[in-house]
């Protein structure tokens, strides 16, 4: 079962990996924004991972709810500051 | 060997690399913010499940399933409020003569 889990976490490195190619590559920028949102996904099924790995999962488990939530407004927080109307488009 | 954990695990992992396929190789921002928005959640969520479902009925497991519901409303959330902000700013949308004249 370890090592189900570890080759389950260097999938998700790999995920890591297409999220960041996008990130680096991306026409505009929400489709980095969008590949930011989708690292800190990743993110939270990494923390959870290693906390059933290293059997800490009961800490663990806080810091994945409190990188969701964070994610979310993140990216919320993004979307609003990078919108501009069509009429000031250059 | 709990199977049900490796299931639940493995079908999450089937969501997660079509759509990171899908992020990487569809042509525009919205077909991008579909593959992520739809199979993003839904593997992320298998997968909590399964992480869940190997740590067996205790406050943990509650905490993971709490983390579940977060990422079912707050990541198709988010996903459309990316999307409204690039239509609203006039990110070009892909037509099908853009592949013909590739």
């Amino acid at each position: 079962m370890e090592n189900f889990f570890l080759g389950f976490a260097v999938f998700v490195v790999l995920l890591f990996g297409a999220s960041l190619y996008r990130i680096a590559a991306g026409p505009t920028i929400f489709d980095r924004t969008i590949g930011a949102g989708l690292i800190g996904t990743n993110a939270v099924l990494m923390l959870v991972l290693i906390g059933v790995m290293y059997n800490r999962v009961d800490m663990f488990v806080d810091l994945a709810l409190t990188y969701a939530l964070l994610n979310f407004i993140g990216v919320v927080a993004l979307a609003k500051y990078f919108e501009r109307s069509r009429e000031d488009k250059p | 060997m709990n199977w049900l954990a490796v299931l639940l695990m493995l079908a999450g992992g089937v969501f997660l690399l079509v759509s990171a396929v899908g992020f990487l190789r569809l042509p525009d921002f919205y077909c991008r913010a579909h593959a992520v928005g739809k199979a993003e959640t839904l593997g992320s969520m298998l997968v909590l499940s399964g992480l869940a479902a190997h740590n067996g009925a205790d406050l943990t497991s509650c905490k993971i399933l709490l983390t579940v519901g977060i990422i079912f409303i707050t990541n198709p959330t988010a996903t459309h409020a990316l999307l409204c902000s690039a239509f609203r700013s006039g990110v070009a949308i892909w037509k099908n003569s853009d592949a013909a004249q590739k």
